[in-house]
Parts: C-alpha cells; structure tokens; sequence
C-alpha cells in the first residue's frame, strides 16, 4: 500500500478495488446482455433451450455480483458473512422450489372449477 | 517468592473489537432477511404466474427493450457506486460525492422508468387487480422499486452527511452499509428480469 489506511475501527469488511469493480461490471454486462439477446432476438430454436440458458446466466450473474461488489468471501468477518450467504441461499431455495413444488400439485389435484365445470359428470 | 511488589496484571484481550465490523455484519444480516422477503414474494409470483383470469399473459404486456433499458440503469449505477466506495477508500470526499450523485441519477432513472411502465400497465387495464399474475408481477417489482426509491432517500442523506462531516469514520461505514444494500438490490434485479420478463415472454 502507497499509503497506510487509518482505520479507528476493526474494519474487517473487504473493500474492493477498480480492477475488480470494473471486471465484475464488464462480466455483469455481457451477462445481462446475452439473455436479453437470446430472448429478444430468439437465437435458439428451442424454447427450453433459451430458458434452461437463461437462467443459467442468471445464476452465474449471481455469484459474479456477490463476489465482486458485494465482496463475500470466506474471510469476510471472520467467516460470518458466507456463513450467513449460504444459510440464506438454502432457505431461499427452499422458499421457492417448495412453493411451487406443493401448489403445482395442488393445482393439479384440485376439482376442476370455473370452465372446467362443464366437463364434470 | 521475595518480590513483595504485586505482579503486573495482565489483560487478555478475549474478544475482537466490534467497532465497525459487527455493524457490517449485523447490516449483512438484514439484507439475508430482505433477501428472504423477496424469496417469499419470488414464490408468490411463480405460483401465481400462469394466473392469467382470462387477463393479458407476460407476452402481450412486457416491453423487453424498456426492461433493457432499466437493467442497463440499475447496473451502470452499480458500476458507479462501486467507484464511490474505491472514491471514499482513497479518501478523496469530493470523488465520493461526485459518483454518488452519478449513481442517484442512474436510479432515479430506473424508478422513472419503472412507473412510467406500470402507469402504462394500469392504463391498459393490467393493473394488480386484473389477475393472480399481474398481482404478484406489481407486488415483486414494485417491492423492489420502493427499495430502490428508499436507497436514493438513503443517497440523499449521505450526501448531506458527507457534506457536513467529510469522510470521516462513521461516514465510511454508512457508506459501506448503503453499498451493501445499493448492489444487494442489483442482485434482486437479476432475479427479476430473468424469472419474470424473459422467461414470461418465452412462455
């Protein structure tokens, strides 16, 4: 360090640097960029196909942010804060696929209502 | 023992110091739980998002080049928070105050456009009221527009400290702490154009 950094307080959450914040950002854009362009531009024939990409960017999108401008690593507060990313992300995913997981079958094993009346016995 | 003079006490330090850190910590802590708000409003607009009540579906309603175009905001003002904070690192206030303005534009910008898009919604008979999608579609997007909206209130009043106080020490930690929370909201934004506006419009 060209200079020494006085810190009064015992800052142990990592700061980032321009390097890092100027390649996160160029990742983030192209992975933004990409998935608008699959969609908008319909590049892949198959549906799922674009969709199963999509959200595979989305993803990568995602560690890409947290590690580069939210700056969690595993020495980040002594631990604590991956710790807690990664109890987050469980319950997050739990949260979610267990929502649509139960009303999908829901949905499926309900009555037929509305329109459907008209196919009941 | 001879010596009668009483042994020179010492102290073991058994616990960090928790100046900054635990606040840094204890922020992190409340965007989990703000990440876990948006997880539950995420699994409300996925259960309901086929909902359509006979109302428009994704395709005939989403504007993608205006998504684009908020996308490109929320992230160009990621880029320039982020130059704010490595601003604010070096000590050079009046960077720190310059950056934080350029990145209170990008996300004013970013509400403008998201209430010009819902005005349109609500003129064309797709408001909330119309369907379980287009319910969860306003209250997912517009729960992240009002974080946004309550991040430029936040930019503002740092401003006004930075103003009054310079960077000093505790500055440096609110600004750490509006960071946190300024890039937390791109990442709910990542969230919210892939699993809502481009995979509504293939669907």
């Amino acid at each position: 360090m060209s200079k020494p950094h006085l810190h009064a307080h015992a800052d142990t959450h990592p700061h980032g640097t321009r390097r890092g914040y100027l390649l996160g950002f160029a990742a983030s854009a192209l992975l933004t960029a990409v998935p608008f362009w699959l969609v908008m531009a319909g590049v892949l024939a198959d549906v799922q196909a674009t969709a199963i990409a999509v959200i595979a960017l989305a993803f990568v999108q995602i560690v890409v942010h947290t590690v580069c401008f939210l700056h969690v690593n595993a020495r980040a507060e002594g631990g604590w804060t991956l710790l807690t990313t990664i109890f987050t992300v469980v319950i997050v995913a739990i949260v979610i696929a267990g929502s649509l997981w139960i009303m999908y079958h829901l949905n499926t094993n309900m009555m037929p209502m509305g329109d459907g009346m008209t196919d009941m016995p | 023992m001879t010596d009668t003079t009483a042994e020179k006490p010492i102290f073991y330090q058994l616990e960090e110091e928790h100046a900054a850190g635990a606040t840094g910590l204890g922020f992190w802590i409340y965007l989990m739980s703000d990440a876990l708000i948006f997880a539950t409003l995420f699994a409300t607009y996925g259960v309901l998002s086929t909902s359509y009540a006979g109302g428009p579906a994704p395709r005939q309603i989403f504007e993608l080049p205006l998504v684009a175009v908020n996308t490109a905001m929320l992230l160009l003002s990621s880029i320039t928070f982020g130059m704010a904070s490595i601003a604010a690192d070096e000590d050079r206030a009046g960077a720190t105050r310059l950056w934080l303005i350029v990145t209170a534009l990008f996300g004013a910008a970013f509400v403008g456009i998201e209430l010009y898009e819902f005005s349109t919604l609500i003129a064309e008979g797709a408001g909330p009221q119309r369907s379980g999608f287009l319910s969860g579609f306003f209250a997912l997007v517009g729960t992240h527009g009002l974080h946004v909206l309550s991040g430029l209130v936040w930019i503002a009043v740092m401003l006004a400290q930075l103003g009054q106080r310079g960077l000093i020490a505790e500055n440096k930690r609110r600004l750490m702490c509006l960071g946190m929370f300024w890039h937390l909201l791109d990442v709910v934004w990542i969230g919210v154009f892939t699993f809502v506006y481009l995979l509504g419009v293939l669907r």
